[in-house]
């Protein structure tokens, strides 16, 4: 099992030099570079324009810039924002947990929901209830999230005042950030680190709720699909035979072994959450990386990018190898096979 | 019973009136973005001046509240000799830089600060010079690294700049965001600490508001200063709450989480306006919309093809159809707030007639065929480039001008129409410093050509050779009249067409009083209260 984990280790190295190496390109071959855009409509003499690029290292061959940009990576040195010029590390460690917070609460509510209402549905199948659940997942899944967002908005903060219209806390409570995660660094605060967590879990919900609307309908239909392949096999047949109850069987029977696709849906969820969370982030101005990201795109901000990029692939790479460790523990027999 | 209950009730009244009485005022600005840097020095975006540079930091000289005028700041007062090249300022004493976790001033503000500011920027060798990037790129565009020649102190409180050049917009660079005095001290601290990075990032200043703590692409918290040189602001912390989307914002002003939110949605103005808890202020701005004809290429080389298109454009229609009617239509290439304006300046009419006469006397009766850059970004001289494009398409087809639009992401459109890549091009300008310097020659100069700013590419002798004299003579009547011819020069060679003067407004609550809002669009937080 040691080994199998060390092989998968070794084999994610290709990934991600393959995302380094996208990143760096794919970038440089738009035009624009970051010394246009700092300057804006305001233009530069060219000589100002060529010591700023100088300065950047942006004279240099691409091949130069390229290993120059990894054998720093490897050390961990992801390079300066040619924006905020403080480290691309630095900036990327301020955001990360706030995604992270923000994509695991959206997950949360979307397995919590999506999985007993799949179940149900299988059960239940064609029954209203199965239509009503599947029609809605159907909805939830086509929405478009800055119609939804904005909609939620007006209706729980502006008309009803339940919950705040964006942030992570309300302004009154001056948090040190230290982890990052909201939830954890409230209760730094001694006194009114009750009231101040109440106030970043108001703040949660609606990011969240907004978020986990498409995995949310993802996981109640595959939920669905998949218990319903399970129910059909053999083994269930003779579990009902040998007089399992009908709860047993679900739960027991076909639900562990509806598992691997589930765990599957939930491992592609929170990688694509990790960097596609950009419409609820900015929305809720929630201060996540794919905002970041997308903002140093515009800017041409080639470290951040760059930088950015790896270590968003990097999440997914490992995010990926927990899913296949989940595996083996959902799958005996994957254990043996590897 | 009763009585016992009344007590506590008034009692508990009172307690309530006098906490509320002493409650801290708090202000919160929904800003538009996140700010690059807490460096003035390094940023170029309003964002970042409005996190900064105006609730943190003073200047030598400073913009009046509201206006493009000029009012002492640190410097109490100045000389200029009567060659024009030394400055010679008075600072003002008594000035306190703010206090912080990381550093305690030990001294006032001084001569030594001043030289710390500008040294950083312009040398080099300052061992401040390379911290943050070393890139400043409003101190190089402004051309202040060619301009000032030296910089002396003769005692604590009197500094003389001497430059290289006569420059008359040299007190309104001084006023400029990135010209705001930092302190030398907590330089000095930081620079031994080992960590030089801190001034940029826990700024110190002198300025109506302290910084206390910035938690990334979210909340920036300030203070008020209690030892402000200047009158002591009205409210007791300052927020500002980064909040991207337009609409979010809108939402947030309503449920009463700010006070006052940037720029707001033109499509959200309506009923931002019917709603009776929000007040919309408008002003002039400083800003022009234009359309650049590139005069290095054919056929617009030749004026009358350029004329033609003046006539053809139905530009009085984009007033309503592109600025809701916020903006009005624009005749100069400078704008009516700034001086120097000229009003005698004839403008062209929609003439479609004219427009093929002139075009057939050019050469080209049945029209020809070009492309249109529509801007990509909505901006405040601009909001619907694309729109707008596809207005201007149909108004030169009139003419049988075929257009083709053409657009692109913006970095890509800057870098592309800096190289003179495209025909027509709409893009548009907002004043850093007031002066008209600032905008003919910037964007109209022969040396902005190679610059990359004048997208016209049009290097036109008379007109040059006025505004370069102007830009030499201190004698603003003198500088006045030149810039007025200026602008007649302009007007019949027609390089650009010049769109719209879009105005500023912000939307903010009916609690909020003292607001003013700024011709360049940057937030002065000093003389703000609430109800």
């Amino acid at each position: 099992m040691l080994f199998s984990f060390f092989k998968k280790c070794l084999a994610l190295l290709p990934t991600l030099i393959g995302a380094s190496l996208v990143a760096f390109a794919l970038i440089r071959l738009v035009p624009g570079d970051p010394v246009t855009n700092l300057l804006g409509e305001r233009g530069g003499d060219p000589t100002v324009v060529a010591e700023m690029q100088a300065r950047l290292g942006l004279d240099r061959p691409l091949p130069e810039q390229y290993f120059k940009f990894v054998k720093n990576a490897l050390v961990g040195d992801m390079g300066v924002s040619t924006v905020s010029k403080r480290p691309v590390s630095e900036e990327f460690w301020d955001r990360f947990p706030a995604t992270l917070e923000l994509s695991l609460m959206a997950l949360l509510w979307a397995t919590v929901l999506g999985v007993p209402l799949g179940m149900i549905a299988a059960m239940k199948r064609n029954s209203f209830f199965d239509y009503s659940v599947m029609g809605t997942a159907l909805v939830g899944y086509s929405m478009p999230i800055f119609w939804w967002g904005l909609m939620v908005v007006i209706f729980f903060s502006v008309n009803l005042g339940w919950f705040p219209v964006s942030g992570r806390i309300g302004i009154e409570h001056d948090i040190p950030i230290r982890s990052g995660f909201m939830l954890i660094d409230v209760w730094s605060m001694g006194e009114g680190a009750s009231v101040a967590f109440w106030s970043a879990l108001k703040h949660l919900v609606l990011p969240a709720f907004v978020l986990g609307t498409i995995p949310l309908a993802v996981m109640a239909r595959m939920t669905r699909s998949s218990l319903l392949e399970t129910l059909h096999e053999d083994f269930v047949r003779t579990a009902k035979a040998k007089g399992v109850s009908a709860t047993g069987v679900l739960i027991h029977h076909a639900l562990r072994n509806a598992l691997v696709p589930i765990v599957t849906v939930f491992g592609l969820l929170l990688g694509s959450l990790l960097t596609g969370a950009i419409l609820t982030e900015t929305i809720f101005s929630w201060p996540g990386v794919g905002r970041w990201l997308v903002k140093s795109v515009e800017a041409r901000d080639y470290p951040v990018i760059q930088g950015g990029v790896l270590y968003i692939a990097f999440m997914i790479v490992i995010v990926n190898l927990l899913i296949d460790l989940i595996y083996m523990w959902v799958d005996p027999r994957l254990r043996k096979v590897s | 019973m009763f009585r016992r209950s009344l007590v506590i009730l008034t009692s508990a009244a009172v307690i309530f009136v006098s906490l509320s009485a002493f409650a801290a005022k708090t202000f919160v600005y929904c800003s538009e973005g996140s700010p690059s840097t807490f460096n003035p020095q390094l940023a170029t975006d309003g964002t970042s001046f409005n996190a900064s540079a105006q609730p943190v930091y003073n200047r030598l000289i400073e913009f009046k509240t509201g206006s493009t005028e000029i009012e002492p700041g640190l410097a109490e007062k100045w000389t200029i000799s009567k060659d024009g090249l030394a400055f010679t300022f008075k600072l003002r004493k008594g000035v306190k830089f703010h206090a912080s976790e990381f550093f305690k001033p030990t001294r006032d503000f001084n001569a030594d600060d001043v030289l710390f500011t500008f040294n950083r920027q312009r040398e080099a060798k300052h061992p401040f010079h390379k911290v943050g990037g070393g890139s400043y790129e409003y101190f190089q565009g402004m051309e202040m690294g060619k301009i000032i020649k030296d910089i002396k102190k003769t005692d604590d409180h009197t500094v003389i700049f001497t430059l290289s050049r006569q420059e008359a917009p040299f007190l309104a660079n001084l006023a400029m965001d990135f010209a705001s005095i930092l302190s030398a001290e907590y330089g000095d601290q930081m620079l031994k600490a080992g960590t030089p990075d801190k001034m940029d990032t826990f700024p110190i200043g002198t300025g109506p508001f302290i910084f206390k703590s910035y938690q990334k692409d979210t909340l920036i918290r300030f203070v008020a200063n209690a030892d402000y040189w200047n009158q002591k602001p009205k409210i007791d912390n300052l927020v500002i709450s980064i909040t991207p989307d337009a609409s979010v914002r809108y939402q947030k002003l309503k449920a009463g989480e700010c006070h006052l939110i940037a720029e707001p949605s033109p499509a959200d103005v309506d009923s931002m306006k019917a709603n009776s808890k929000i007040q919309l202020v408008e002003k002039e701005g400083v800003n022009v919309g234009y359309l650049a004809l590139n005069t290095q290429r054919k056929p617009f080389d030749n004026p009358k093809v350029r004329q033609a298109i003046m006539h053809a454009l139905n530009r009085e229609s984009y007033i309503q159809a592109i600025y809701m009617g916020r903006a009005t239509l624009a005749k100069n290439p400078i704008p009516p707030s700034i001086w120097s304006y000229n009003n005698k300046t004839v403008d062209y009419t929609y003439d479609v007639e004219k427009a093929k006469e002139l075009l057939k006397a050019a050469g080209y009766p049945n029209g020809f065929e070009t492309e249109l850059w529509t801007l990509p970004v909505a901006r405040p001289y601009n909001p619907a480039g694309k729109k707008m494009g596809e207005i201007m398409q149909a108004d030169l087809l009139k003419v049988g001008i075929k257009v083709k639009l053409v657009t692109y992401d913006w970095p890509t459109y800057l870098e592309k129409s800096k190289k003179g890549e495209h025909q027509m091009i709409q893009m548009g300008w907002t004043g850093d410093n007031g002066d008209p310097d600032n905008f003919l020659n910037v964007l109209l100069g022969c040396g902005a050509v190679q610059a990359g700013s004048n997208l016209a590419r049009w290097c036109y002798k008379p007109f040059n050779d006025l505004i370069q004299q102007a830009k030499q003579i201190t004698d603003q009547k003198k500088r006045s009249e030149l810039y007025m011819k200026a602008q007649t020069v302009f007007k019949a060679e027609a390089p650009w067409a010049t769109l719209a003067y879009a105005r500023v407004y912000r939307a903010l609550s009916d609690k909020v009083t003292g607001y003013q809002i700024h011709p360049f669009g940057t937030e002065s937080f000093e003389k703000l209260d609430l109800k």
